[in-house]
């Protein structure tokens, strides 16, 4: 057992630990040793508050987490690269959902110690949580009280929210944007019914309204990601990811720890950051994606000009043989048709021909923040070729050979030529700059913004049909 | 119809306005060919060849001029020649009206319709005939070729067993189609190419021939080409001055100069005044193709070559068409013949001189015993007008400074303002709450900030590596769980080991991953 010092030192250890493990995912080399910093600052908090004072139930709370550690290493080891928006998803819901348990069992506490205290126990013979209860002042337990509703409010939202993300990107749920009718203004009654049931908690109507509190939050969290569009995935998931955070924060509040609220503060700004960025890459107002859907179009889109010429695997392959530099950009279709194996083994053959090949990502290819990164590096390309739009942009006019890989509105150049377009504005990808343009797309189709893409209809751009991987391992056998 | 090519008069005239290649087109229009002896014979076509061609030899002028009905030649006529024309007869060639107008005169009492082969309007459809672009481009290339005959050194620079050569350098003055000639000669031929226009719009041209482009520190109203049928027009005296300082400045390091610089129907503008010969080395060599209009150095003699006293050479030869007139008379009888197309719509031999033509009225002078010259302007505009772009304002560096400064402004502005609100909440927020409140608060505040700094040295490569591994740490949520499931009653305890469970996968699965995405990461 340790004593109450123990427990504090080793908050302020693993809080350091924390820090150090996200400042060191500024370079690839650095965060391999900072995931080490992550997990043992995690096994230090977890020890010293379990064998900490007045915690018990060991013969339950161990098999519980040792049962955890094996799900979550099972899952782990077998999660592909290309369901990772999905489990981190997932695991995103569970944050949430021990967040309304942990706020629940606070609230029980705070009664049972309130119930003690009117029957004149005094403060005296309580164990765990339920102690730090009985020290409180009034103004304290009011507090309290708040916390645990926004603990209970932001866990909930978190929940069913990445439920949905989670059943959207794992192809469970369509994809597209449905709401029930009344849209967002269900949301915000669901969110004044929130208000009103909290005031009531407040001025003591029980347990009942926070367990209403978390009924509408579990609607709200659910109606809202139902409403968000596939293609928006990546601020979903990095929104859910800032809110898992603040719940946490907010339980920290509530059990008075520290640690966790430290933690909870980490992770609630990188999400929020991570939001930020990924608004940014699309030129959308954070609000905008939230609310859902593409607004409207703001006029007549520009009329294209020309027609998708078509090529065949041939062609292309002629093409790269010629091509002293190409570039490849690789899209959601690339780990929707798993073809990033093929990708890499195109790319090792060209280098091996001495020929320059880089890739380009936009910051929202995919659908995680830095998606594509990780399916290349799981394909083994090397990722110092790897490089990201602002880095590129400007070296595609001396490009011979661009390769677009199930990519389409980050290389749509109406986002810069067409003020009517609905993507008008958002950074993308100069692809059409470069000499040659292959574009390896299934069909004709559009974009997940469903809009017209003037790119596959310029003079220098060759649609390459077919699937993604399909169309690469034919290509393949054509390179020697 | 029958069409004739007289002997040029003119003295040193090489050229022909008609070859055997071209004689068997104008006979598939329908028409009769006929040539002078000895016409071709110096530009290097025997009457033999003309014979095969299908062409009528006929042996004088004065028969000649009388056998046909259109006399295709190079020079203007001399009043010995315009004499002959006749009523009804079409005269094809150089004109240059403005300044023959006593010879206008005499054509237009001959009652002959005579074509300016000088005056084709510059529009796309009229390239073909478009004569003094032909002839501009022989200049330019000549020029060069004349410059490297009297410079004593290399274009190129070579490095050899016996020494470095040096390349030399060459100033073009004048990105016309002269101009573009001699810059894509230069710098074939190796040498360090400097070009420079009026027109800045030309730039592009000329570094696409490899030249260098001389920019001027002037800001003025961008001459438009356009306006003026392609060619420059008359700049003002500001300009003027700096475009001679600049010269000036290169005057010292230039080793060949080509002047292409004329103006339409004007004496050619000095560019390159006595004191710029003065600077320039000894044996560096000067051409003047605007020595037949004055010449852009005042120095020029027209039709020689002169050494100056510091021994620079000036050509002021005119006549550099003619000295490659194989070349040229190629050229100019192909541009003759796409004008006897336009002029024979049916392809019959039978001349329609159609004046509603754009083409056909630019170029013709006389026409029924009217003088037609100066033409209306053309119906359609030579080049379309470049858009007048909104040149992008470049600050100077004191707006730029007042510019950053206001910013700069503007955030600290926004920031205080930020902070005071922040304050006055936090005061108002102490107010209320209980003081261990607001020790976990300073905490969390702390800890966001910590955050937000953190998080945005985060490698764009590494955000979902970043989100795994914020989502294990998350599942620190378990300290909650942990802290609860000792105490109280038996629900507490479920959702506390429920949570715990559910923390716990969160935990491990979310390191896990991490560890198994970072792996993957590999340098090249």
């Amino acid at each position: 057992m340790f004593g109450q010092e123990f427990v504090t030192a080793a908050a302020i250890a693993a809080s350091v630990l924390f820090i150090l493990s996200l400042g060191g995912l500024s370079n690839q080399e650095s965060a391999k040793r900072a995931v080490w910093y992550g997990i043992v600052g995690m096994g230090v908090a977890v020890v010293f508050t379990a064998f900490g004072p007045g915690i018990g139930k060991f013969w339950l709370m161990i098999p519980m987490m040792a049962l955890g550690a094996v799900i979550g290493a099972i899952v782990a080891k077998r999660v592909a690269m290309t369901e990772m928006p999905q489990l981190v998803a997932a695991l995103h819901s569970f944050v949430g959902l021990a967040a309304v348990f942990v706020g629940f069992n606070a609230e029980m506490e705070r009664l049972r110690v309130a119930a003690a205290k009117a029957a004149g126990a005094g403060g005296e013979g309580f164990s765990a949580f339920a102690a730090t209860v009985a020290k409180k002042t009034p103004a304290e337990i009011t507090f309290l009280q708040i916390e645990v509703v926004l603990g209970v409010f932001i866990g909930a939202v978190t929940f069913t929210g990445s439920v949905v993300a989670f059943g959207k990107l794992a192809g469970k749920i369509d994809g597209k944007p449905t709401q029930y009718p009344g849209g967002h203004a269900l949301n915000a009654l669901s969110l004044a019914a929130c208000v009103v049931l909290a005031i009531g908690y407040f001025s003591g109507a029980g347990m009942w309204t926070l367990i209403l509190i978390a009924a509408f939050a579990f609607f709200i969290g659910w109606h809202l990601i139902m409403g968000i569009g596939g293609a928006d995935m990546p601020v979903v998931v990095s929104m859910l990811n800032s809110y898992s955070g603040w719940a946490a924060a907010a339980i920290g509040f509530t059990l008075s720890n520290d640690l966790l609220i430290v933690t909870g503060a980490l992770v609630g700004s990188s999400g929020a950051i991570l939001s930020y960025i990924m608004c940014k890459a699309m030129n959308r107002k954070f609000v905008n994606v939230i609310l859902g859907g593409f607004g409207g179009s703001t006029g007549p889109a520009a009329d294209i000009e020309g027609e998708q010429v078509a090529i065949e695997a041939d062609g292309v392959a002629q093409a790269l043989e010629e091509a002293d530099s190409v570039i490849i950009v690789p899209g959601y279709g690339m780990a929707v048709a798993q073809a990033q194996q093929s990708v890499s083994e195109l790319t090792r053959k060209l280098r091996a021909k001495g020929k320059k090949v880089r890739f380009a990502i936009h910051p929202v290819a995919g659908r995680l923040p830095g998606h594509m990164n990780v399916l290349l590096a799981e394909a083994k390309v090397p990722y110092d070729i790897v490089l990201e739009m602002d880095e590129i942009n400007g070296d595609f006019p001396d490009t011979d050979v661009a390769i677009i890989i199930g990519s389409n509105d980050i290389v749509n150049p109406a986002a810069q030529d067409d003020p009517n377009s609905p993507i008008a504005g958002m950074p993308v990808l100069e692809v059409w700059k470069a000499k040659t343009v292959f574009v390896s797309k299934r069909g004709q189709g559009t974009g997940y913004s469903g809009i017209e893409n003037p790119l596959f209809f310029k003079e220098n751009t060759r649609m390459y049909y077919g699937d993604a991987k399909a169309s690469l391992d034919k290509l393949l056998s054509l390179i020697e | 119809m029958k069409i004739g090519t007289p002997k040029e008069v003119a003295k040193g005239e090489a050229r022909v306005a008609m070859t055997p290649d071209s004689a068997l087109q104008l006979q598939k229009l329908g028409f009769d060919c006929a040539i002078e002896a000895g016409a071709g014979t110096a530009a290097g076509f025997s009457d033999a060849a003309y014979k095969e061609a299908g062409v009528e030899i006929i042996k004088t002028p004065a028969a000649l001029w009388k056998a046909c009905d259109v006399v295709a030649k190079v020079q203007p006529p001399t009043d010995t020649e315009a004499k002959r024309l006749r009523e009804g007869q079409l005269l094809i060639s150089f004109f240059w009206p403005a300044q023959n107008e006593t010879l206008l005169e005499l054509c237009k009492s001959r009652s002959a319709s005579v074509i300016a082969m000088d005056m084709v309007p510059r529009i796309s459809r009229a390239q073909k005939m478009d004569a003094l672009s032909s002839m501009a481009n022989i200049a330019g290339y000549r020029a060069v070729i004349e410059a490297s005959n009297n410079f004593g050194r290399f274009f190129t620079g070579q490095i050899t067993a016996a020494g470095k050569v040096p390349p030399a350098r060459v100033l073009i003055v004048g990105a016309g189609v002269a101009g573009l000639a001699a810059i894509g000669t230069s710098t074939s031929l190796g040498a360090v190419t400097l070009a420079f226009d009026v027109r800045p719009e030309v730039a592009e041209q000329v570094e696409s021939m490899g030249a260098e482009f001389v920019y001027l520190d002037f800001e003025e109203e961008q001459q438009d080409g356009s306006s003026t049928g392609g060619y420059a027009s008359v700049s003002s005296p500001e300009f003027r001055e700096a475009q001679l300082a600049k010269f000036r400045e290169l005057a010292p390091e230039v080793d060949i100069l080509i002047t292409t610089a004329l103006i339409p129907n004007r004496e050619a503008p000095e560019l390159w005044t006595e004191d710029m010969v003065k600077s320039m080395k000894r044996g560096s060599v000067i051409v003047d193709l605007a020595a037949e209009k004055g010449g852009n150095c005042k120095l020029t003699v027209k039709d020689d070559k002169i050494v100056t006293d510091n021994g620079v050479t000036i050509i002021g030869y005119t006549d550099f068409p003619s000295r490659m007139a194989t070349q040229s008379s190629t050229l100019y009888a192909t541009n003759v013949r796409h004008m006897m197309t336009d002029l024979t719509p049916e392809k019959d031999g039978k001349v329609v001189h159609d004046m509603e033509d754009d083409v056909i009225r630019g170029a013709t002078v006389t026409h029924a015993g009217e003088i037609t010259f100066p033409p209306p302007p053309p119906k359609v505009q030579a080049i379309a007008a470049a858009p007048k772009k909104e040149p992008a304002k470049v600050p100077t560096p004191q707006e730029k400074r007042a510019q950053e400064l206001a910013a700069f402004r503007a955030d600290t502005r926004r920031q205080v303002g930020m902070l005071a609100a922040g304050g006055v909440l936090m005061l108002l927020l102490g107010q209320v709450a209980p003081p261990s409140f607001m020790q976990h608060f300073i905490v969390f505040v702390l800890a966001c900030f910590i955050g937000f700094q953190v998080i945005w040295n985060v490698s764009h490569a590494l955000h979902t590596p970043l989100m795994s591994v914020t989502n294990a740490i998350s599942g620190i949520i378990v300290l909650g769980a942990v802290l609860q499931i000792g105490s109280g009653g038996a629900l507490v305890v479920i959702l506390a080991a429920i949570s715990v469970l559910i923390a716990s996968i969160n935990i491990v699965g979310g390191f896990l991953v991490t560890r198994r995405m970072l792996a993957m990461f590999q340098k090249s």
